[in-house]
Parts: C-alpha cells; sequence; structure tokens
C-alpha cells in the first residue's frame, strides 16, 4: 500500500450507513419499499442487506449534491487514492462524468480538442452545452480495425489548427488498452493554456499496480472521469471525478453536476464506492498481481492458437501506442474466419461466456480482481474448440473498417437542424443528423453534422448483417437515418 | 454419543450417516475435504459437504463408469480420466491388462494424497507403471490435445465449484476433437430425479447430443447419492453400446461385483419420466 497521510482503511460512509441500518430506524420516508416489507417480489432478488441499506440521504448520511460530512471524507478518500486534490462520487454512470468534466471547461460556442474514437457521451455534452468539436485523428490500426492512442505530435497539430481551443480531452486508455503520450501530451497542452479533461472510464485499476499505466491524475491532468465499476469492481453505474484544482475550481465542477445529476443519489452505489476505494488502496496490488499472471498467460496459450491473435503493445505502430494496459484481452479473430461480432455471440450463446465485446475484427475480453483460473481456462477451452470445429478461410477485412468523416457542423447545431429521413443506403453525401454506434463500445461509427460516406454505409450494412446491436438512431430498426438539410 | 454426517440432498431433503470417527478435515486450494469413518458405509470422502465415495457402495460406481465402455470396445489402449481423485476409476482400468496407458488429470493433488492415505481400497492402482497422474485443470488438459485417446472418463464433482468447467460444451467438444476416430466418452451425468440435479442432468445431455453422433445416458443404484438414482453419459463417434458384441468382455475374465452383461444392456433403459426428459432437449 502506498503511503498515505488519510487513514485508508476507513470506510467513513459505509460506516454511516452500516451504523443507521443498525439503530433499525422507522422509515417514513422514501424509498417506498421499506427495506422490501412493501413488496416480497423484491426479496426474491435482493437479500435483506441490500434492501435495508437502499436508503435515501439524510443529515447522519450526508447529501450527494452538496456533500459535508461522510460523503465528503469518502471522496477525499477516494481523491488520495487517485492521486487527486478532490474528488466526486457519481451515480449516474461515467457517462454523466464525463458530461460534467466537458461542460465544467467548454460553454456555448467554446472549441475542444478531442480525439474521434470518443465515447458519444463526450459528443453529448457538447450538445448540451454548445461547445464545438475539433477533431483529432489517432493513428489507425488496420489489422485489427481499430484506433490507437494520440501522439504529442497529433495534438500540436491540433492546437496550430484550433489556437484557439480552451480545453483537450484525452482517453486513458482506449477500450482495448491502448495508452496515449500521456505525459508530454499534458505538459504541453498546458504550457499552451488548454485545460486537459480526460476520460479514464477503462482505468480505474491504473494507480494500484506499478505494472500498470499510470493514470491521469498522477500526471497531472486537470479533471478525470473514472469508471470505479469497470474495473475497480464496484457497483454498475458508480463513479468518479477527480479534479486537481490548479486550474479549476471544486464549487464550479459541483454546481455543473448538480445540473443533470439525481437528487436521491443511491447509497448501494456510493457505498460500493467507498468499499471498493478501500478494497483496491490496501489488497489492490496483491490481486492485480495475480491478474496480471492470469492474463500474460491466457495472452500466450490463445496465440498458440492457429488463427487468432491476442494482441499486445508489440503489435501495434508506435505512432499511436504509447503504452498499454494487458489486463485488456483483445482477440483478433479473423483468421479463422469469423467477424469478432460472430465470436461474441457464439461464445455467449454456445459455450455461455459474455466477453466485453465483439467488433468487427476483435473480441476484448476484460480481466479484473474477481477473475479466477479456472474461469481463465474455460475461455481459452472455448476459443480453442471454436478455432477447430468452426474454423474457415481468413475474412478479407480490406473493407470491414471505415474511416471518420469531417464534422460540417457542431454537434449541438446538428442535433436542432430541422431534418428528413432517408434510407440509409440511399444517404451516402448526406449530413447526419443522427448518431450510429454500436454498443459496446458506443463509439459513435457517426456523429451529428458528419458527412455520411459511402465507406461507412458499407460498414453499417456489415454490422447490421452480423446482428451487431446498432443504437443512436430513432429508427429502432436501422434502416433509416435522419439527415440534416442543407442550405 | 451421537455424531452424525448430513448432507443436504436438497434444501429440503437431508440424509445423515452415523459417524465413529472423523478421519481428516482440512481445505485445499479449491475445496473442503473430509474423510469419516462410519458404521454403516465404511470409509467416506466428502468434498465441501457432499459425499463422493464410501468404502461400501464405491464398487456400484467404478463398475459402470468403466466396465461400460470397455465391454462395448474391448480394444481400447489408452484412456484419460478426468477427475477421480479417490483412485476407484483407474483401480478398475488397470485391471485390463490390454490397456496401455492410463492418463489421469485431477485439479487437486490433496484429493489423491489424502484418498491414498485414507481411502487404500480405492486409492490402489497409482503406481501402476502404465498410470500417469497430473494435477492441473482438465479444461486445460484437453484443449487442443496433439495426441489421441481410445477413452475419456469425466469423473467430475458437481457442476459448481472446482468441476463447473468440466459440464461446459467447450469442454466436451475438446475432448471429441481429442478421441481418436472410434473414440468414446463417458461422464458423471447427474441424477434426473430432484429438479436441480435434474437441470444440470438435461444441460449437460443437450451439450454432448450436438457434440457426438451417439450419445446415450444409463443409470445405475448409488445408495448415497441424493435420491440413489444416478446416471453416466455414454457419448460415442463409433460405438452404439446397445448393440455392442458383449461376449467378448467375458474373455477378460474380470470379476465383478455389480456390472454384467445383462445390467449392461439393462442400464441403457430408462424410466419413462426419464426418457421424457432426455427427448425434451
Amino acid at each position: 500500500m502506498a503511503k498515505t497521510t488519510l487513514d485508508q482503511n476507513t470506510t467513513p460512509l459505509y460506516a454511516a450507513l452500516q451504523e443507521h441500518i443498525d439503530k433499525r430506524v422507522i422509515p417514513f420516508d422514501v424509498p417506498g419499499h421499506k427495506q422490501g416489507a412493501g413488496n416480497g417480489e423484491l426479496l426474491k432478488l435482493f437479500p435483506k442487506s441490500v434492501l435495508e441499506a437502499d436508503v435515501n440521504s439524510m443529515k447522519p448520511l450526508d447529501f450527494l449534491c452538496n456533500p459535508v460530512s461522510v460523503i465528503k471524507k469518502a471522496e477525499d478518500l477516494m481523491a488520495e487514492a487517485y492521486f487527486a486534490d478532490e474528488s466526486f462520487f457519481i451515480v449516474n454512470g461515467t457517462t454523466q462524468a464525463v458530461q460534467a468534466m466537458i461542460m465544467s471547461a467548454v460553454s456555448d460556442g467554446d472549441k475542444i480538442i478531442l480525439p474521434r474514437n470518443v465515447h458519444k457521451s463526450a459528443i453529448n455534452a457538447l450538445i448540451l452545452c454548445g461547445g464545438t468539436p475539433h477533431y483529432m485523428y489517432p493513428y489507425f490500426e488496420k489489422k485489427f480495425g481499430m484506433s490507437s492512442g494520440v501522439s504529442l505530435e497529433n495534438v500540436k497539430k491540433a492546437i496550430e489548427e484550433a489556437p484557439d481551443a480552451k480545453a483537450i480531452l484525452l482517453i486513458n486508455p482506449t477500450y482495448y488498452g491502448i495508452v496515449s503520450e500521456l505525459e508530454a501530451i499534458i505538459k504541453y497542452a498546458h504550457h499552451m493554456g488548454l485545460l486537459v479533461l480526460v476520460d479514464e472510464a477503462h482505468g480505474a485499476h491504473f494507480p494500484f499496480h506499478e505494472e500498470l499505466p499510470p493514470s491521469a491524475n498522477k500526471l497531472g491532468a486537470d479533471i478525470s472521469a473514472v469508471s470505479i465499476h469497470k474495473t475497480g469492481g464496484s457497483l454498475t453505474q458508480s463513479s468518479a471525478l477527480l479534479l486537481n484544482t490548479d486550474r479549476i475550481s471544486r464549487d464550479y465542477v459541483k454546481t455543473v453536476l448538480n445540473l443533470t445529476q439525481s437528487t436521491s443519489a443511491s447509497y448501494l452505489l456510493m457505498a460500493s464506492l467507498d468499499l471498493t476505494r478501500k478494497f483496491l488502496i490496501t489488497e489492490g496490488r496483491g490481486k492485480l498481481t495475480e491478474v496480471l499472471n492470469l492474463v500474460r498467460d491466457a495472452r500466450n496459450r490463445i496465440n498458440e492458437i492457429d488463427g487468432l491473435i491476442a494482441f499486445s503493445a508489440s503489435d501495434f505502430n508506435d505512432k499511436g501506442c504509447f503504452g498499454f494496459d494487458e489486463t485488456k484481452l483483445g482477440v483478433n479473430v479473423t483468421g479463422i474466419g469469423f467477424t469478432g461480432i460472430h465470436v461474441y455471440d457464439l461464445l455467449r450463446d454456445e459455450y455461455n461466456i459474455q466477453v466485453e465485446m465483439g467488433e468487427s475484427h476483435n473480441i476484448l475480453a476484460i480481466f479484473s480482481v474477481g477473475d479466477t483460473p479456472r474461469r481463465v481456462n474455460q475461455l481459452v477451452s472455448a476459443l480453442n474448440a471454436i478455432a477447430t470445429r468452426y474454423r474457415s478461410e481468413p475474412l478479407d477485412m480490406t473493407f470491414k473498417s471505415f474511416n471518420s468523416t469531417e464534422a460540417l457542423i457542431s454537434p449541438r447545431k446538428a442535433f436542432y437542424s430541422p431534418k428528413k429521413r432517408f434510407l440509409i443506403n440511399e444517404s451516402i453525401d448526406m449530413i447526419s443528423g443522427e448518431f450510429v454506434m454500436i454498443y459496446p463500445p458506443g463509439i459513435p461509427i457517426l456523429a451529428p453534422g458528419e458527412r455520411i460516406t459511402e465507406e461507412i454505409v458499407n460498414y453499417i450494412e456489415l454490422l447490421k448483417s452480423e446482428k451487431g446491436a446498432i443504437s443512436g438512431l430513432e429508427d429502432s430498426e436501422a434502416n433509416y437515418i435522419n439527415c440534416i438539410e442543407e442550405q | 454419543m451421537e455424531l452424525w454426517f448430513n448432507n443436504k440432498h436438497t434444501e429440503n431433503v437431508n440424509f445423515s450417516i452415523a459417524v465413529e470417527e472423523q478421519l481428516y478435515h482440512g481445505k485445499s486450494e479449491y475445496q473442503i475435504i473430509d474423510f469419516f469413518k462410519s458404521y454403516e458405509f465404511g470409509i467416506f470422502l466428502a468434498l465441501d459437504g457432499d459425499i463422493m465415495v464410501t468404502e461400501k457402495d464405491e464398487f456400484i460406481y467404478h463398475d459402470m463408469i468403466v466396465h461400460v465402455p470397455m465391454a462395448t470396445n474391448p480394444e481400447i489402449r489408452n484412456v484419460l480420466v478426468i477427475g477421480g481423485g479417490d483412485g476407484g476409476t483407474v483401480r478398475e482400468l488397470s485391471r485390463y491388462e490390454t490397456i496401455e496407458k492410463i492418463d489421469m488429470v485431477e485439479i487437486d493433488e490433496k484429493v489423491v494424497r489424502l484418498s491414498q492415505k485414507f481411502l487404500p481400497l480405492t486409492a490402489s492402482k497409482f503406481d501402476d507403471d502404465r498410470v500417469n497422474l497430473y494435477f492441473e485443470d482438465g479444461v486445460s488438459f484437453v484443449a487442443g490435445l496433439k495426441e489421441l485417446y481410445d477413452l475419456i472418463i469425466v469423473d467430475s464433482t458437481d457442476p459448481y465449484g472446482p468441476g463447473e468447467g468440466l459440464f461446459s460444451k467447450a469442454f466436451y467438444e475438446n475432448c471429441y476433437n481429442g478421441l481418436s476416430e472410434d473414440g468414446i466418452l463417458v461422464n458423471q451425468h447427474e441424477s434426473p430425479y430432484y429438479e436441480d440435479d435434474a437441470k444440470e442432468m438435461k444441460k449437460s445431455h443437450q451439450k454432448i447430443k450436438k457434440t457426438f453422433p451417439i450419445s446415450k445416458v444409463y443409470q445405475f443404484h448409488m445408495p448415497t447419492y441424493p435420491s440413489g438414482h444416478w446416471l453416466f453419459g455414454f457419448a460415442s463417434k463409433k460405438y452404439d453400446p446397445e448393440f455392442a458384441d458383449l461376449e467378448e468382455w467375458s474373455k477378460f475374465n474380470i470379476d465383478t461385483k455389480y456390472y454384467n452383461t445383462r445390467i449392461h444392456k439393462a442400464s441403457f433403459a430408462l424410466p419413462t419420466y426419464v426418457e421424457d426428459m432426455l427427448n425434451e432437449v
């Protein structure tokens, strides 16, 4: 455990919650299930201890909209664990953290530099606040059909093109674990007077093991959004926003957060953040050593299977890859004749294994503190079985990726412009009024305001034929797209 | 003083055995291990609180898991046993002089070593020259097997805990790939009687049926297992156990207490409700 000033063995929020439960306070407030007494059906799924912990805010348990006691103490501990000055607990998912981060940094008409492979929540934030994106296009790894990281060179060029930009957003790491040239970029951006925001949705475990890439706050980022629930292990939808306060004010961020934050914050989620932070800082290093051993072994064994590539840092071009999170086990499956989307479905439907994501070229398995050697053996065994049983000629993937296109109008303007509905395959050359993506990863193939190309239409058709879960469009069948009427 | 070992057969059904002496209690990396001496069943082994093998009825289980495939194809030379830490399956196999190689893959070495100490009745043949012990996860052992076996016996615990992966579709498929062209897979197949066991039995049958051209189920009477009515799966690439020439087996001159060629045929005749369950999947 790293040296800390605060006592990281304590869990102030969880302790207060447990004390409240033990007092058996009679609830004449919400939630109306009254610890499960009101609806026995809930008790079938949730043990009584869960329903007893599902309480509303009150003075002894503090208020998330303006934390001053036990929540604030728990947030201070979280901040320290992540090398940040301040933190906010988030109960509306990292989507809200990303949006609050962007809305705290830019407002109507301000420019923000960001890589095009951002999560849709970032572009949604620009619809809400009116900021204008200036995209960087990270190096594209053709063999794996994915965007890589961002180099200092990319950033210098972007700042040259958009000298009036107020902030830059970075991703640490990408879904597949690729890390940008973060330290140098943060220094340079600060030197040029930009705020540095980091989407660290997939890096919640970074501060707790020295063989993992560094976390953004430690490198001096101004603000980062961390999905503690993803690789940290807290309950789904619980997350944290971390600040270094040299350039940004905690009070302003709090005000922005309160624009969209629930006033009935879940104590299940918040207590899970408190407990998870303690676990990560006290036991995380040992557990993550085990995880790293497991994933390294799995990589080696999968790479022995003909046609599969469990990729890692050495497979990527150094124009975009400046570090790698080994706990993200991405596997290129096109060598056995399938798309990642197909293998993702096969694994679940035929082999009872749910991986995180399947895309055109790859599947992605996430390793975290809950994994066991025997479960990992089952994953490798299933990939072995699939490769033996279903193998066919390697897929020709040359047409199965796409380049993003230029953004012609800002997301906000595009969102509010009058639109007309077109069949997707008749929409080439028009300006999209909607998002198109598959989830996961939730990275837009098209964002509002972008030009639709033939390549993109072909890519969408491929996703449809492989039964990818397309979202973002009004048309739930994904046959039509709303396009902007050009003046 | 009365000391009773209690094994929950379902949430609402208990099976109790009066215990004379507890011989061992401990924990391995994988499970809780106990050996007891009892008045009625002799020495018995329990894993995570479930009875695995007793001196009194182990012959039924081990006769049926070994002699049914051996009588179906007396030419079997190379055998792989997955699980089977108590040694009873290896002991029965070792009685066939024609078998050239017996590889046993058991995840938990502690079960083997403790069985050698407390259950020599079953753990007596690990030192046979033909036996090779591998202490690792059977799931990984069969994934990408280069050499082919004539028979794979899955002598596993239940499909939760350490045995989970031995009931997975990938495991069965990898077994298929690791069998010679006339290979046979026999597996511990749970019970049709209590609801939870029956669910696992059906799931298992469904997966094997999709993988092997011949997949059958046979039954035996196991007094210490839940309901006493237990099943093995028989999956095969070529030989049908119901139409095998069983006369060959008699030439082995192996004395058995439960198995005989009449029981072999009869064990594939299943009660109607069991047939119905199997036909459903």
